[in-house]
């Protein structure tokens, strides 16, 4: 497999560095891959644009800095604005459609997906906006399988928020079939 | 799925490895990027019957390891370099009263408060030099996840054999990464166990009257027999001297004890340095940065090689002379103004051939850092 690089972005709160965690547990715990996991630390992680880097590959990882990233996830303008310069030629950008007007062109493949309008209007729980976001992207890198990061929410979160979380899951994954039909 | 395999961060990894190691009291004073050490054990501690102590500042943080260990239970601070600079004088008292310990230090930036939440691995001389007067130390490091394991009961292991304060040097970056790691089966590690006096009760029992082997055993403090321990030079009851030949015989034992056994106590990783024209030498988050350029080099057919240290103190100077030997040149990779290069240097027979890559703004070494100083010593320009 190519070695593939996630950078998640966003701003404090919004769930960035949970979901790039979950993600990358479910490479290693259930899909027998390698992950590294690190995060912004410090003043820049409690309010302006937190990001959390991800590498994902079949071989052992040694350097775990994103410095280019093949998948750019970013939630917030802010983050946009700060992080678009990271994303390798041809890569892929995975923003919120509400959330992030792209003013300027990227050379990547876009998917502009409305993660917060639907959660809005079906889950009704901003909360659940990152997870939402990380189906949609597992759907589209297909790096893990959905089973398994729901198995993995199922470890993590307490029983009361499953059913939530996994709607916000199934939501994300619709979200770009919807796009890919287009 | 293999329940042994966790991806976790690199200070829960230390904790999980003193868990291993039977650390039964941790007395420590939160410090980023060391903080989840002290989080983690507050919680699993007194899950397993050991005790977790939240203490004042990190003078008090060592002075009570030291004070469990004497009771005879193995014991854990974990601080970074602000903290680690309060336990210099601790750290001393350790080193004369020869009380095994264990010392985490999670490496920031430096001096002072310096960068809290960023790299550094400044602290490499302060291990060694950072309490006065002459001695000898342990300070191990690790780059990965299941080297942060092996080398956190390494630590343990050694503190007990040699009767000696231990440092664990890790840094911020292998502290907050989370990566795989498989926590080995109980057995699969030897643990050294605390070597207890076999004299009797009322009997007299000299503290520091060594074995055949040197050792010391020990008695638990407060139990079965009375004795005296100072930071003071000491006799074989621990009572103070200044008696010259008790003097000069306690300072060659505490040194000779850790220098004479370096090549026990040198741990380190080769990766493709038999046949390497250039060689990188490197230890903790920089080694990373080190063994990806090594790797990605020598699939393009370039010999690079890498000595990845994790034996720090007492510098393994043997192993570094033997690999440098063969090699047209090396470069020290770390995160400071060239703390190991200097040994190094010391070390080789020729130090005009020792080069230094390094990064001291902060941020983690990249393998390309490292590529431009290769560039510029081949003469190929960046």
């Amino acid at each position: 497999m190519e070695k593939s690089r996630l950078l998640f972005s966003g701003s404090g709160g919004q769930g960035v560095i949970t979901a790039a965690i979950l993600m990358a547990e479910a490479a290693v715990r259930y899909e027998s891959l390698n992950a590294v996991q690190a995060q912004s630390y410090g003043a820049e992680a409690r309010g302006g644009a937190t990001r959390s880097d991800v590498i994902i590959w079949d071989k052992p990882i040694y350097f775990p800095r994103v410095t280019q990233a093949n998948v750019l996830i970013c939630l917030t303008q802010a983050a946009f604005n700060k992080y678009q310069e990271m994303i390798r030629p041809g890569g892929l950008l995975v923003t919120d459609s509400r959330l992030v007007k792209n003013s300027r062109k990227v050379d990547a493949r876009r998917i502009e997906l409305p993660f917060y309008e639907a959660v809005m209007d079906t889950i009704k729980k901003p909360v659940v906006l990152n997870i939402c976001m990380l189906g949609a992207v597992i759907a589209v890198t297909e790096l893990v399988r959905i089973e398994s990061i729901k198995s993995l929410i199922a470890e993590r979160f307490a029983e009361e928020f499953h059913e939530t979380n996994f709607q916000a899951v199934d939501l994300g994954v619709e979200l770009v079939r919807q796009f890919q039909s287009k | 799925m293999n329940k042994n395999i966790k991806f976790i961060q690199g200070n829960d990894v230390c904790v999980e490895a003193a868990l291993y190691a039977g650390i039964e009291f941790f007395a420590g004073y939160p410090i980023t990027p060391s903080t989840e050490i002290a989080e983690q054990m507050a919680s699993r501690l007194p899950q397993l019957g050991g005790k977790f102590l939240q203490m004042e500042d990190e003078i008090s943080s060592l002075c009570a390891i030291i004070g469990a260990s004497l009771t005879g239970h193995k014991a854990m601070t974990a601080t970074s370099g602000p903290g680690f600079s309060l336990m210099q004088e601790a750290l001393g008292y350790a080193v004369m009263a020869e009380i095994p310990c264990v010392i985490v230090n999670v490496m920031r930036g430096g001096p002072s408060t310096g960068l809290p939440t960023h790299a550094g691995q400044g602290d490499v001389n302060q291990a060694r030099y950072g309490t006065h007067g002459d001695h000898s130390i342990i300070a191990l490091t690790a780059s990965n996840h299941q080297d942060i394991f092996r080398m956190t009961v390494e630590a343990f292991n050694f503190a007990e054999t040699y009767r000696t304060p231990v440092i664990l040097l890790l840094d911020e970056v292998t502290g907050h990464l989370r990566e795989r790691i498989e926590i080995p089966e109980p057995g699969n590690i030897t643990l050294v166990k605390r070597l207890r006096t076999a004299v009797k009760s009322g009997i007299d029992y000299r503290p520091y009257l060594p074995r055949e082997d040197g050792r010391l055993p020990m008695s638990d403090f407060g139990d079965e027999h009375r004795y005296n321990v100072t930071g003071l030079y000491h006799d074989m009851w621990g009572f103070p001297s200044d008696n010259p030949k008790i003097v000069y015989g306690l300072i060659r034992h505490l040194v000779d004890k850790i220098e004479n056994n370096s090549h026990q106590i040198a741990r380190f990783r080769k990766y493709h340095v038999k046949d390497a024209d250039v060689l990188l030498i490197s230890y903790g988050a920089s080694a990373r940065s080190a063994l990806h350029l090594v790797e990605n080099r020598r699939s393009r057919g370039e010999k690079l090689g890498l000595l990845e240290l994790q034996t720090l103190w007492p510098f393994p100077c043997e192993i570094v002379r033997e690999v440098c030997k063969n090699v047209k040149f090396t470069v020290v990779v770390e995160m400071n103004m060239g703390q190991v290069l200097q040994q190094v240097k010391l070390a080789v027979d020729m130090p005009e051939k020792i080069f230094l890559a390094n990064r001291i703004d902060g941020e983690l070494i990249t393998p390309t850092d490292i590529r431009n100083i290769l560039r510029v010593i081949q003469g190929k320009g960046v």
